[in-house]
């Protein structure tokens, strides 16, 4: 780390809320970041490939694997028979076998994409090869594959689970106007560019070290422990960056970095498990799709009364996160609106398809897609801008009466800015002009038509499993005055190693160059949460401060004894100390209180306060603040084919006092154009036996530049101020932007709305193919 | 790389056009914005020095390679890289059961997706004849191994609207290794240069030693996966009709995103209107059988009419007697026929009343 020897400035270069690029910025676009397959292979390495069940529900009566043992360069098979430990990869409960085949009982599998057994290799080529040898002889029993075979064979893995508040149905009955409907809205495959990948080194006696693309290191380390049947302090797993996860590496890289694990402690050879594009689309879950029936009752100004929505989710054949996903799909059925009186009823439904999983948002944009239909739905049958419904039912703000502030889970919104916003916004975007502009081009365009909608976010934050919510962080000052980071979070992307290093920064009054960010590992910080639920900066920046806080309070109390000062004469200036009358460079300081003796590296915790949760009850408060923010888009249709486009975005996003807005900034527009692609282009597809037929690039169509709306206009919220005591009052910012694009689903709306003239609600669903909205514009114009 | 070989070659893009170079690069991050900034801010510096004689260093190891044919064997497989038409026709027919590679955009995925392992491969890409194209007689001769890169702008000279098409097919990495011939050659129902050279009156010429047959475009495609070539007979080129209105020719792709994207349905129409009567139509599909066609019921109910909506709705009913198409991935059966047949009024509408809005994307889009 090169120091510098000039005078020292009168501010840090780079700390908390500077627009610092991310610190790898320069090695992603030149290649010469190291993700886990960029790591030296050594000589001995093995590749291993997971074969994949052809079926979606069947017993395996044959198993014979003879073939693939004897084939061409093969080194180990491993069944369900040769797990040491437990066969088991779930992550909140045990009903996830890591691997279906055993050479002595058969098996069951219950998707088609299933981990049958791991072959492993002196080449990937020849462990696929030798896959495909096996012997498989299926019994096959009829999949439930959709949310209506579930439901009607009541194929469930909870219980439902109900939320209220108020008597909704008294409400919705005695209303002057109702209506009810149904939406349906897809998955979402994560599609990060970096496939599923992780390598295992065998250690001395039963320890294990692994570099996995994992969000969740603690749990990798748990699970790999659980398979192996090795404790905990056996295996170390380290990760230094993602090239992208979004949730699809929270639980689902724990099967590659096991079977590596497995491959590993086997034939003391380190192993890579690195999954091919399809392979990965078919075999790791993906967002749940759901259905969501619902009903209202409501007022002449579109004021809600009562609302009852039925909340169906497609779980998969295992719960795996399905549990806390459908949980906050509930806890967003209000968005950013009062509801006075209601009640959520969440299915869990269990099918013979993939495992669904974490994806950003985390149910919460299936629970928001609902209340917006329901919005969007009132403001139609009154005739009215559905931007006029909105604002009669947001939220209170802070300063008002206190009347329309408890949510449906009885958790007071102290923080509301949703009003500031979207009024800010509405004028940026000049949201009533065009609507009005767009109606007189819609009265002259026979074929094309545009739509304008204005939609709010409301987004929790916090982990709602209570005890995820806490952070470790270790922090090492060197004699050189130079720092070393490192905290339980994951680095995919998202600039969190940045923006944890600039907290670093600023607390310790350094440039941000004398921090150095390291690779997360087990074995430097234990027992962490998921990089997950936005909450990477909230948590682990507040680790990282207190960390600081511990050395600066070492450093200030040898200041004091070996310079004669009290504590109020001892001061961090940018780069150096103040003690008394005597300015000491930071590094001098560091140098003094190592030749004394001082430690010179501290650990750091954080506990989010004030959050709990009543399960039986549902009532608490499971989120520490919400993020806001809104977004206006315009769009335009083809109502001759249903092709469709973004034509404008205008977004107006709160992410508190940012710490830093060029990486905050970012993330808005990725989150937003990722959701745009959820709700328009992405689709994925089972065919009628349960085989997943959307499993590579060439049939899963994430966004293209050319999708990116030509105009774009995004900001944070200028007077963004967390009012909750987060690090320096910043606001998370991962998750919630994702669900600005259901602005973009309902301008679509809007356009369908006006190919009949406004006369029949579209009720479209999404993804907003060009076939699902050629549906809706043949709907609206009764054909 | 896709921005690097255009800062190398192109003046300062447009947006349109860093659309069009980027298509192929999928980005699941940034949404885009910063790699189009930095498209854009790239032209504010200069060139750097090395390039230019790392450039000069390839060229010149290239040209060192020689211009003989390769014929080169390893591990019980064989990949011949002729020089001239005449080897590549000697070959072929020497080996009938050969691979032929022209772009490897498809054989490579059998090959990395299917574990397809061919025994000979007869690579077209050094074949210089092949490559060739020219304007004789009123028709235009387009190599087999003319790539979409190299076709597109004489193409689009005569005929705009597939130039549009061959803008949307694949990305500019596809568009760089992919060739008509090939495209034609392996018989994708969803190919999409057939249907269009099919509505353009396209004649096919195969080639089997030194015997060369012509035939109509469309009588090339037999059935799904099977097509008229015989043992032995390779693709040699396609005669494109040098049009009187080439502009009267539209084509209209169909799918989940406008960019690198696979076909849903395509329609490719040349109606011939005189004094308001259709004289003739040609009407040709891809994406609605498991081959690509005209529709012979739709042209007929069009051909001798009035060029009226009435008309045109009698050949919207009547493309439900020439297709069946299937549901799959890409669009249900019934979308494929709903939209094959607002196709045709889509045509209609942009014929007869051009002021009328009707493209979302590509030339003449409304709200660019």
């Amino acid at each position: 780390m090169a120091m510098r020897d000039e005078a020292p400035p009168e501010a840090i270069r780079d700390g908390a809320h500077a627009a610092r690029r991310h610190d790898s910025a320069d090695r992603h676009v030149a290649g010469e970041a190291v993700y886990t397959d960029d790591e030296p292979e050594p000589r001995d390495l093995l590749h291993c490939h997971i074969a994949l069940s052809a079926k979606a529900r069947a017993r395996l009566v044959r198993v014979d694997l003879a073939a693939v043992r004897a084939a061409p360069g093969v080194v180990a098979v491993i069944t369900a028979d040769d797990v040491p430990g437990v066969n088991d990869t779930g992550p909140a409960v045990l009903d996830e076998p890591m691997l279906a085949a055993s050479g002595k009982t058969g098996g069951e599998v219950h998707y088609a994409g299933q981990a049958l057994f791991v072959v492993a290799a002196g080449s990937l080529a020849e462990a696929r090869a030798a896959s495909g040898r096996a012997v498989i002889d299926y019994a096959e029993e009829t999949p439930i594959l959709t949310i209506a075979e579930a439901m009607q064979a009541r194929s469930l893995l909870q219980e439902p689970y109900r939320m209220a508040r108020g008597d909704a149905r008294a409400a919705i009955d005695a209303a002057p106007r109702r209506l009810a409907g149904c939406i349906t809205m897809g998955g979402q495959e994560q599609f990060y560019l970096e496939g599923q990948v992780a390598v295992a080194y065998p250690g001395e006696d039963d320890e294990v070290r692994v570099i996995s693309s994992n969000q969740h290191p603690s749990e990798c380390q748990m699970i790999v422990a659980r398979i192996l049947g090795v404790p905990h302090h056996a295996v170390t797993v380290e990760v230094r960056r993602l090239g992208g996860g979004f949730g699809g590496k929270e639980t689902q890289g724990n099967l590659m970095a096991a079977a590596a694990a497995l491959v590993a402690r086997r034939t003391g050879r380190p192993a890579k498990c690195r999954l091919d594009r399809d392979d990965d689309m078919v075999l790791t879950g993906k967002r749940h799709d759901f259905r969501i029936d619902y009903e209202v009752g409501f007022d002449e100004a579109g004021r809600i009364l009562g609302v009852r929505f039925e909340q169906m989710a497609r779980c998969g054949w295992s719960l795996d996160l399905s549990h806390a996903i459908c949980d906050r799909a509930m806890f967003h059925a209000d968005n950013a609106y009062y509801l006075p009186a209601a009640e959520i009823v969440s299915w869990r439904c269990r099918t013979n398809t993939v495992s669904n999983t974490a994806f950003r948002g985390f149910g919460g944009p299936q629970g928001m897609m609902g209340i917006e239909r329901v919005i969007d739905e009132i403001a139609f049958a009154l005739g009215r801008d559905p931007l006029e419904v909105r604002r009669v039912n947001f939220y209170e703000a802070p300063d008002g009466p206190g009347e329309r502030v408890m949510t449906p889970y009885h958790m007071r919104v102290e923080d509301s800015v949703i009003g500031e916003i979207v009024e800010e916004l509405a004028t940026s975007a000049d949201y009533a002009a065009r609507r009005a502009a767009i109606r007189d081009w819609n009265a002259q365009s026979p074929v094309l038509k545009r739509g304008i909608a204005l939609t709010p976010v409301k987004f929790g934050i916090s982990f709602t499993t209570v005890h995820f919510n806490q952070a470790g962080a270790l922090v090492h000052i060197y004699q050189d005055g130079s720092v070393m980071l490192n905290h339980g979070g994951v680095e995919m992307g998202q600039g969190l190693m940045t923006k944890v290093a600039q907290v670093a920064a600023s607390e310790l009054n350094l440039d941000l160059e004398r921090i150095r960010i390291t690779a997360t590992r087990t074995d430097k910080v234990p027992n962490t949460s998921a990089t997950a639920a936005s909450s990477g900066s909230d948590l682990n920046g507040m680790a990282v401060r207190d960390a600081c806080a511990t050395l600066k309070a070492r450093l200030v109390r040898f200041a004091c004894e070996s310079m004669n000062a009290t504590e109020t004469d001892v001061a961090f200036l940018p780069n150096r100390v103040r003690v008394g009358p005597e300015e000491i460079p930071f590094a001098d300081l560091v140098r003094r209180a190592y030749l004394a003796r001082v430690p010179l590296s501290a650990t750091g915790f954080y506990a989010t306060p004030k959050i709990h949760w009543d399960r039986a009850k549902a009532q608490g408060r499971p989120f520490y603040y919400f993020a806001y923010g809104a977004a206006v888009s315009e769009a335009i249709i083809d109502t001759l084919t249903g092709e469709n486009r973004l034509i404008r975005v205008d977004i107006l996003h709160d992410v508190g006092k940012s710490l830093n807005p060029a990486i905050d900034l970012g993330q808005v527009e990725g989150g937003f154009v990722q959701g745009a692609g959820w709700l328009t282009t992405e689709e994925l597809w089972w065919d009628e036996t349960g085989e997943l037929r959307t499993r590579a690039p060439s049939t899963y169509k994430i966004p293209a530049c050319s999708d990116r709306a030509p105009d774009m206009r995004m900001r944070l919220w200028s007077r963004g101020m967390n009012r909750e005591l987060t690090i320096r009052r910043s606001k998370a910012v991962g998750e919630p932007p994702l669900m600005l694009a259901i602005s973009a689903f309902q301008a679509i709306s809007h356009a369908v709305a006006a190919a009949g003239d406004h006369q029949v609600y579209p009720a479209l669903d999404a993804p907003a193919t060009p076939e699902r909205v050629l549906g809706a514009v043949e709907r609206v114009r009764g054909g | 790389m896709s921005l690097w070989v255009a800062y190398r070659a192109e003046a300062r893009p447009n947006r349109a056009r860093i659309n069009d170079l980027l298509a192929g690069n999928l980005c699941r991050c940034t949404g885009y914005g910063p790699i189009i900034e930095a498209a854009e801010q790239a032209y504010d510096h200069p060139r750097p020095e090395w390039d230019d004689a790392d450039a000069a260093a390839a060229a010149q190891r290239l040209a060192a390679l020689g211009a003989e044919g390769l014929d080169y064997q390893a591990g019980g497989r064989r990949f011949l890289a002729p020089e001239t038409v005449d080897e590549l026709a000697t070959l072929a027919e020497a080996h009938p059961q050969a691979t032929i590679l022209a772009g490897a955009t498809d054989v490579g995925l059998w090959v990395t997706k299917r574990a397809f392992d061919p025994e000979i491969i007869i690579h077209t890409g050094r074949v210089r004849e092949l490559a060739e194209m020219r304007e004789e007689a009123g028709r235009l001769w387009i190599g087999a191994g003319v790539t979409y890169r190299a076709a597109r702008g004489r193409i689009a000279a005569l005929y705009p609207d597939i130039g549009e098409l061959i803008r949307r097919l694949g990305a500019a990495q596809v568009r760089a290794a992919g060739t008509i011939g090939g495209n034609i050659g392996n018989g994708s129902p969803i190919g999409d240069s057939p249907p269009a050279l099919i509505a353009a009156g396209a004649t096919l010429v195969l080639r089997k030693g030194a015997t060369r047959r012509a035939l109509p475009l469309e009588d090339y495609f037999l059935d799904y996966g099977r097509q008229d070539r015989r043992p032995g007979e390779f693709v040699e080129g396609v005669w494109l009709p040098v049009p009187e209105d080439g502009a009267r020719l539209r084509c209209y792709k169909l799918s989940k995103r406008f960019d690198q994207d696979i076909t849903a349905v395509l329609g490719c129409f040349d109606v011939d209107v005189e004094a308001g009567t259709v004289r003739a139509a040609r009407l040709a599909y891809g994406g609605m059988a498991g081959v690509p066609g005209r529709a012979a019921a739709a042209e007929a109910a069009l051909t001798g009419q009035p060029w009226t909506e009435a008309t045109v709705r009698a050949a919207m009913e009547a493309l439900a007697r020439d297709f069946t198409p299937l549901t799959d991935m890409r669009a249900s059966a019934g979308y494929r026929m709903r939209a094959a047949q607002n196709l045709l009024m889509r045509h209609f509408i942009e014929r007869t009343a051009p002021a009328t809005a009707t493209r979302l994307v590509g030339a003449g889009a409304a709200l660019g």
